[in-house]
């Protein structure tokens, strides 16, 4: 198995759909002396062996704290009223071994910037119902000022509470198409 | 379509009052402004008494919120800030956060004062409070400085300079206001 696994160069043939519930897209975030983390609960993706795309609802975003919910909604954040969706659609897959390199198009609050994520893909696994499945690991990270997303409080010192600097994470679990 | 001008001030001359008047005479004629004048009759704010049926003043408030396409604020500055009452009935307007009725409505903020900066922190202090409700805030502002000398006998503005922002200001929020019917009904 290792040596297939590390001669694969593309992604896995076949159309691949997201099983949401073993799935996460989330982000994280430095926030005064710690990590502020969330994550989309309502997503969907698509992979084939020559990209991914996938989309995050904006109102399923998931902190843990109702009230903070509703202010990433807000048009101080992510602006769910007019843009409900953040998106991702590849350009470019490079696969060597298990690693992998996305370069695509990453879309929040209606801008569309390039970008490159990096992660793992695995191999094809048969659950016990007869399903292949396939998980791919991607990360990136971005200036979410760059997307419209300025909020900020600033502390005491000066310095402002919340980064720009944001790590995207994808754990994505594909079931292949029937 | 409807705006809801609420002047932060309480004083029946209010030079704040006047401004969202001026305001009135500059808006096209399928807008109209109703000033809301129920805000000393907004009790404080007490979570114990945030419960349905909410106190009248409280339910008449969120009902005129609710049913503006967008809001004017012209605000006075006190002690840096906002002033207290105005800050109590957004307060009560923000519960629940997630389906307050400020929640996406276009908001502006104008404000006067009779020192010599025109409420530029009130203003800034209520943009910061009405995006924190989830308002969607227009990114304009006007400030009538050393406000007895900028309106007449009559309380219209006769500063050319700040009818020129204030129109600035009115034209941005029924343009967001525009931007947000259109982007509701595609």
């Amino acid at each position: 198995m290792a040596v297939l696994t590390e001669s694969r160069t593309a992604l896995p043939t076949g159309t691949w759909t997201l099983d949401p519930v073993h799935s996460t897209i989330g982000f994280e975030l430095p926030y005064l002396a710690g990590t502020f983390r969330g994550q989309f609960k309502d997503v969907d993706a698509r992979l084939t062996e020559t990209g991914i795309e996938g989309a995050a609802r904006v109102a399923s975003v998931d902190v843990k704290d109702e009230n903070l919910s509703a202010h990433l909604q807000s048009p101080d954040f992510f602006d769910a009223e007019r843009h409900p969706e953040l998106s991702f659609a590849s350009r470019e897959v490079e696969v060597a071994g298990e690693n992998v390199t996305v370069r695509g198009e990453l879309t929040i609050r209606g801008t569309t910037k390039p970008v490159v994520l990096t992660g793992t893909v695995s191999g094809v696994v048969a659950d016990a119902y007869g399903n292949d499945r396939v998980s791919v690991n991607l990360a990136t990270t971005v200036d979410r000022t760059e997307f419209g997303l300025n909020w900020n409080m600033p502390l005491p010192s000066g310095e402002p509470a919340l980064a720009n600097e944001v790590g995207l994470n994808a754990e994505l679990y594909f079931v292949r198409e029937a | 379509m409807q705006v809801l001008g609420i002047s932060g001030s309480l004083r029946r001359d209010s030079y704040n009052t006047k401004l969202l008047r001026a305001a009135e005479e500059l808006l096209p004629s399928f807008v109209e402004l109703e000033v809301w004048d129920g805000l000393k009759s907004v009790p404080p704010y007490d979570e114990e008494d945030d419960v349905q049926p909410a106190p009248a003043a409280v339910e008449a408030l969120r009902q005129a919120v609710a049913n503006a396409d967008a809001i004017l604020i012209a605000t006075p500055e006190y002690n840096s800030s906002v002033p207290g009452q105005l800050k109590n009935a957004i307060d009560w307007l923000s519960r629940p956060l997630a389906t307050n009725p400020l929640r996406n409505k276009p908001v502006a903020v104008v404000g006067a004062s009779t020192g010599a900066f025109g409420a530029v922190w009130a203003q800034a202090e209520l943009r910061k409070v009405l995006g924190a409700t989830g308002a969607r805030v227009v990114d304009a502002d006007v400030a009538v400085g050393h406000a007895p000398t900028r309106f007449d006998a009559q309380g219209t503005l006769v500063d050319d300079d700040l009818c020129e922002q204030l129109e600035e200001t009115v034209q941005a929020l029924l343009a967001e206001t525009g931007a947000r019917r259109l982007a509701l009904a595609s």
